[in-house]
């Protein structure tokens, strides 16, 4: 099994963070990891993304030019990555300021309401895990105890009370997602 | 599968606590920590900032007593890893390309000197100020010279963040070994991207008295009743003098020849096509195999991982087997003049790159090899 992640949106998103939780939760499954965030101007400019591969065999390349899954947290993302996810893939999206729906026919397409949901939990920084959740229901590639294991590896010490929470809001991704378009 | 390096890939028995998740630069910096090293000396740039950065948060200071300094200058960074080389330390300084450039006149002492060393370069695209974005344009520089004079770094290129955790080690011993400065010609992406990382486990730093037990006494340790003075110097103004020593460096350089060329080969012993390529260009390739071997292309890969002394040997042993090779790198063709010195003809050598800070990907790769060595026969 090899699944290889786009993950792309604004920073302060919590982009870069939601892919260091996968790719330790990968870990915890003794699975080969990578994560390679894009650093340059692009980032600079505001937006951030981050390409995430979880397999059971030697990772090949880091860099990708198409992804199994995206998920796109703002609309520049969704312009950049929408063509280059694989036929048959998924495409996950917060509809949230996104003004230009995908059309592709040939992906999976589904959404969460990240930033609303946040809102109701209270806590705009459970934002990335309510995303997370929602991913994980539709591609359960981490079991949930390692993603608690993930996060008390990614998460430092003085932060390890806020993993209920972050848990809670898995959750609610989890129960909220919404299946737009199903091969 | 071939490995034909010593001390690295070991599948490792570690416990999952010891399991990291880490940039290449963190890597490399916790790395040199483990790795006994003395001193660190060096100066910020992008795409190798976390090395200075992870070492000042870390404060070896308190774990093993070992040094970090942010010199004013890459200048002045490469000169404190001349004296404390010279002192017999363990010392090391990282800069990415222009950092480079600059301390070139201190690793061509270094070098002249025979002073132990490792210089980190985690490569930006050039030429100036260039690019923050991973390039491989720094090949010539660090294989051929770069500095002034007749000498020659062993250079090692890691692909994997594991590899540049361990090559730090890998470097300090080979550079002791042969009292001759290393590097670690990395690039931005390694440097910057996240892997799994099994760390090296703690080695303790080396008292002076160690250091002389283990590598000689040519250190300035401090001059004892029962020997002459040690000097250290690049400096030989009588011709004759200066001949004997470069006749002395270059017999080293073919011992390190004969001795520690390392790199890797991937599914070549049915290969049509060979693809030549290191660091992340390295990786790239592994999955151009895949996707060439979906389409019933038979390609193979050989990664040189010393980049000097090139594994000319084990290319020049499949010029006679294959119908071509193909040397990706992310530059204008450096790499690919080693390569065809060793095929000398025998089978055609081309080109692939990207330059700018523009990284290929596996798809465009395929394109390339089957444009350049299959449709243009």
């Amino acid at each position: 099994m090899t699944e290889e992640i786009i993950i792309a949106g604004f920073g302060g998103q919590g982009v870069l963070s939601m892919g260091k939780i996968l790719a330790y939760s990968g870990i915890m499954q003794d699975q080969e990891v990578s994560w390679m965030p894009s650093y340059g101007p692009e980032m600079r400019g505001g937006t951030a993304n981050v390409a995430v591969i979880l397999s059971d065999e030697r990772i090949s390349s880091p860099i990708l030019n198409e992804y199994d899954t995206a998920i796109i947290l703002n609309q520049q993302s969704m312009d950049k990555f929408e063509s280059k996810v694989k036929p048959g893939g998924l495409l996950l999206y917060d509809p949230n300021g996104i003004i230009r729906h995908p059309k592709r026919k040939d992906i999976n397409i589904a959404t969460i309401e990240g930033a609303k949901e946040a809102s109701l939990l209270k806590n705009k920084r459970t934002f990335n895990m309510i995303v997370m959740g929602a991913y994980l229901k539709l591609h359960p590639l981490v079991k949930m105890e390692n993603v608690h294991r993930g996060l008390e590896k990614s998460l430092p010490k003085r932060h390890h009370h806020l993993i209920p929470l972050n848990e809670d809001a898995i959750q609610v991704g989890m129960q909220k997602v919404k299946k737009v378009n199903t091969l | 599968m071939k490995y034909f390096q010593k001390g690295t890939h070991k599948k490792s028995k570690t416990k999952m606590e010891d399991v990291k998740l880490m940039k290449g630069n963190e890597a490399l910096a916790e790395a040199a920590i483990r790795a006994g090293a003395d001193a660190y000396f060096g100066y910020p740039i992008t795409p190798q900032s976390e090395v200075i950065e992870y070492l000042m948060q870390e404060r070896p200071e308190d774990r093993t007593g070992m040094i970090v300094l942010q010199a004013e200058s890459e200048i002045a960074a490469i000169n404190m890893v001349y004296g404390a080389a010279g002192a017999g330390k363990k010392a090391m300084t990282s800069s990415s390309s222009p950092g480079i450039s600059l301390k070139q006149e201190g690793i061509s002492y270094l070098a002249g000197s025979e002073l132990p060393c490792l210089i980190v370069n985690v490569v930006r695209a050039g030429p100036g100020l260039g690019t923050i974005q991973p390039g491989q344009s720094d090949y010539f520089q660090a294989t051929k010279g770069g500095g002034h004079g007749d000498y020659r770094l062993i250079v090692l290129a890691p692909s994997t963040v594991q590899e540049m955790a361990d090559f730090v080690d890998l470097s300090f011993e080979l550079a002791f070994k042969y009292r001759n400065p290393a590097m670690i010609l990395s690039d931005g992406a390694i440097g910057q991207m996240m892997e799994k990382v099994y760390l090296p486990e703690q080695k303790k730093r080396l008292t002076n008295e160690e250091i002389i037990e283990k590598y000689g006494s040519w250190a300035t340790t401090g001059k004892t009743k029962n020997r002459e003075r040690n000097i250290i110097t690049s400096l030989a103004l009588k011709p004759e003098v200066m001949e004997k020593h470069n006749i002395h460096l270059q017999e080293k350089y073919k011992r390190i020849t004969e001795n520690e060329v390392r790199y890797e080969e991937l599914q070549c012993e049915d290969a049509d096509y060979i693809l030549v390529a290191y660091g992340s260009s390295a990786r790239i390739c592994q999955k151009t195999v895949q996707l060439g071997r979906e389409k019933g292309i038979k390609i193979g890969i050989i990664r040189p991982i010393t980049l000097w002394p090139y594994p000319s040997g084990i290319i020049a042993a499949y010029a006679d087997k294959v119908k071509g090779f193909l040397s990706v790198e992310m530059n204008a063709g450096q790499m690919v003049e080693d390569v065809r010195l060793a095929v000398n003809g025998k089978t055609p050598v081309e080109h692939f790159g990207k330059m700018g800070g523009i990284i290929p990907t596996p798809a465009e790769v395929l394109e390339a090899l089957e444009e350049k060595l299959i449709l243009n026969k």
